[in-house]
């Protein structure tokens, strides 16, 4: 019988775990991960912070927060008008995106269209999606004036960075034979589109879609409060930066969390009826 | 499929379509959002972008300051997901219906879960930002918070899907619990929960940059500082390094997702 080189340790056991490359690529991230973290402790600034106090001070925040919420700035219809109009940023970039986003995945999606204007699109689409929203929507800022406009064109960029990458993937899975059955018969592009690709991935778009929405209610919080873009997360920046009023805060951040957990709800609902496989 | 079916279906996606438009319009409605005018300025903005935001030799001496607080975000966002994975590893094992050690604990998992993600990370960063100060403690735990959130539903859902009949073969030969969960749970879901991580590194370094403008620390506060000093030349700088820095990350963690799963 040939022997088998078995490597063993010390013990003269057989390690069954030798030249296992996953492995060794699994501890070496893991380690290198711990040891950035470990680092990074090291050169964190640490100005001011008297960590005691910091964690006394916001708990009793937190219980003040969570459990005296209150309004003093404003009313409750004045509230729901905000919150309405967060989601409404959110609603806007997202269709307005979706849209966008729908052409955009056509011409790079491999199967579909050219290889270098798919390859092209795709560079282009990374690009945009490296940059935070919050730049974007600073940027757009300076040339349409802070407000509803440039969050909402913010907002829309990354959106469709984001819905690009989605849509394209779905797109380049849709079954090879069905597109070509439908060239063999001579129709055009646009009829593989509308009649083939359309509404073997419609579900698929709808759900990306969705899910998008989900994260663009987030940003609209964000850019309320970062980029002055109005709605809930305006108020809530004023309420903790200006009135310093913790209650206020309680009472907007329960109104963001219900907003949240709804769509949360509504976002696992639909993954689970079209994503499961 | 026949005519009927087909006339009911073309009504539905019609109704849909008309529902989209109109919920559309209120929001425009609501935000003061006129489309062609917002789609008039894209061509303003993309033109003011390619006239001022360029690099020139005067802003590269600002390049040393700004690296280091690039750092100090790169730094805070890995271990803030390090920590927080740490974190949800416990939680994740909690809540996951395998590995659930009873009802209780499995729904408080959850629920803190829920609580921290749902909650935006610009809520926590200002609520910490009152009593920690300005430093990168702040920005570090308000990271922290919302990738426990996400990376506990994340591993809870790796765990369920990996199934139970690892976890039944070693109950069955007498294994202890945390043998079981050492042993068979965690070896199983370890790729899976390292590529979530990767992916919660990249996504905190966007998020880093959005809180470092609210705490004032790290890149944030470095583009929000010579933002409102209106020196786009560095703004265009700070930019850059950021997408280099996403785009460099995301590439690494392609690759050690492409060996791993």
């Amino acid at each position: 019988m040939d022997s088998v080189y078995l490597k063993r340790d010390k013990a003269g056991r057989i390690n069954i775990k030798a030249g296992n490359r996953v492995n060794s690529v699994i501890n070496w991230t893991v380690l290198s991960l711990t040891l950035l973290t470990v680092t990074a402790f090291l050169f964190f600034d640490y100005t001011g912070l008297e960590i005691g106090r910091a964690i006394m001070e916001t708990a009793v925040n937190l219980r003040t927060m969570f459990l005296q919420p209150s309004l003093n700035h404003f009313s409750w219809g004045e509230a729901l008008f905000q919150v309405g109009v967060t989601i409404s940023l959110a609603v806007i970039a997202t269709i307005l995106g979706a849209v966008i986003a729908f052409f955009l995945a056509l011409w790079s999606a491999v199967n579909l269209a050219n290889k270098w204007v798919s390859k092209s699109i795709k560079i282009f689409v990374a690009f945009i999606r490296a940059v935070p929203t919050v730049l974007w929507v600073l940027i757009f800022a300076i040339a349409a004036g802070l407000g509803s406009e440039a969050a909402i064109l913010g907002m829309l960029f990354h959106s469709i960075a984001y819905l690009v990458k989605a849509f394209s993937e779905a797109f380049e899975e849709v079954d090879k034979g069905m597109l070509e059955a439908l060239r063999s018969t001579g129709s055009g592009w646009w009829h593989t589109i509308v009649h083939a690709v359309l509404p073997s991935t419609s579900t698929y778009l709808l759900s990306w879609t969705f899910l998008r929405f989900e994260i663009n209610f987030s940003v609209a919080v964000a850019m309320g409060a970062a980029a002055g873009a109005g709605g809930i997360g305006f108020e809530l920046f004023m309420a903790s930066g200006f009135y310093f009023d913790l209650r206020e805060v309680g009472f907007i951040t329960y109104a963001i969390l219900l907003v949240a957990i709804v769509l949360e709800v509504a976002s696992t609902h639909l993954k689970k009826r079209y994503f499961s496989s | 499929m026949n005519e009927k079916a087909f006339k009911r279906r073309k009504l539905h996606s019609i109704l849909f379509f008309l529902l989209i438009i109109g919920v559309a319009f209120i929001s425009a409605y609501m935000t003061d959002f006129n489309l062609v005018e917002g789609m008039a300025t894209i061509p303003t903005a993309l033109i003011w972008m390619a006239e001022n935001l360029i690099i020139t030799t005067d802003t590269l001496a600002k390049l040393p300051k700004i690296l280091e607080k690039l750092n100090e975000t790169i730094f805070m966002s890995i271990a803030a997901t390090t920590i927080a994975a740490a974190i949800s590893l416990f939680l994740g094992i909690a809540g996951s219906t395998t590995t659930a050690v009873n009802g209780f604990f499995s729904t408080l998992a959850r629920l803190i879960a829920s609580f921290a993600r749902n909650i935006p990370v610009v809520a926590w960063a200002l609520i910490l930002l009152l009593s920690f100060g300005q430093n990168s403690i702040t920005g570090f735990l308000a990271l922290f918070v919302g990738t426990v959130g996400f990376l506990t539903r994340a591993f809870i859902e790796s765990i369920d899907e990996a199934g139970s009949s690892a976890y039944e073969a070693l109950t069955a030969t007498g294994a202890t619990y945390f043998q079981v969960v050492g042993k068979a749970i965690i070896p199983q879901c370890l790729p899976q929960m390292i590529s979530w991580i990767l992916f919660m590194i990249e996504t905190n370094i966007r998020s880093a940059t959005l809180v470092g403008i609210l705490t004032g620390t790290g890149i944030g506060y470095a583009f929000d500082l010579y933002y409102k000093m209106l020196d786009y030349q560095a703004v265009a700088l700070i930019t850059l390094l950021i997408v280099a820095a996403v785009i460099i990350i995301e590439l690494a963690s392609n690759h050690i997702r492409r060996v791993i799963l």
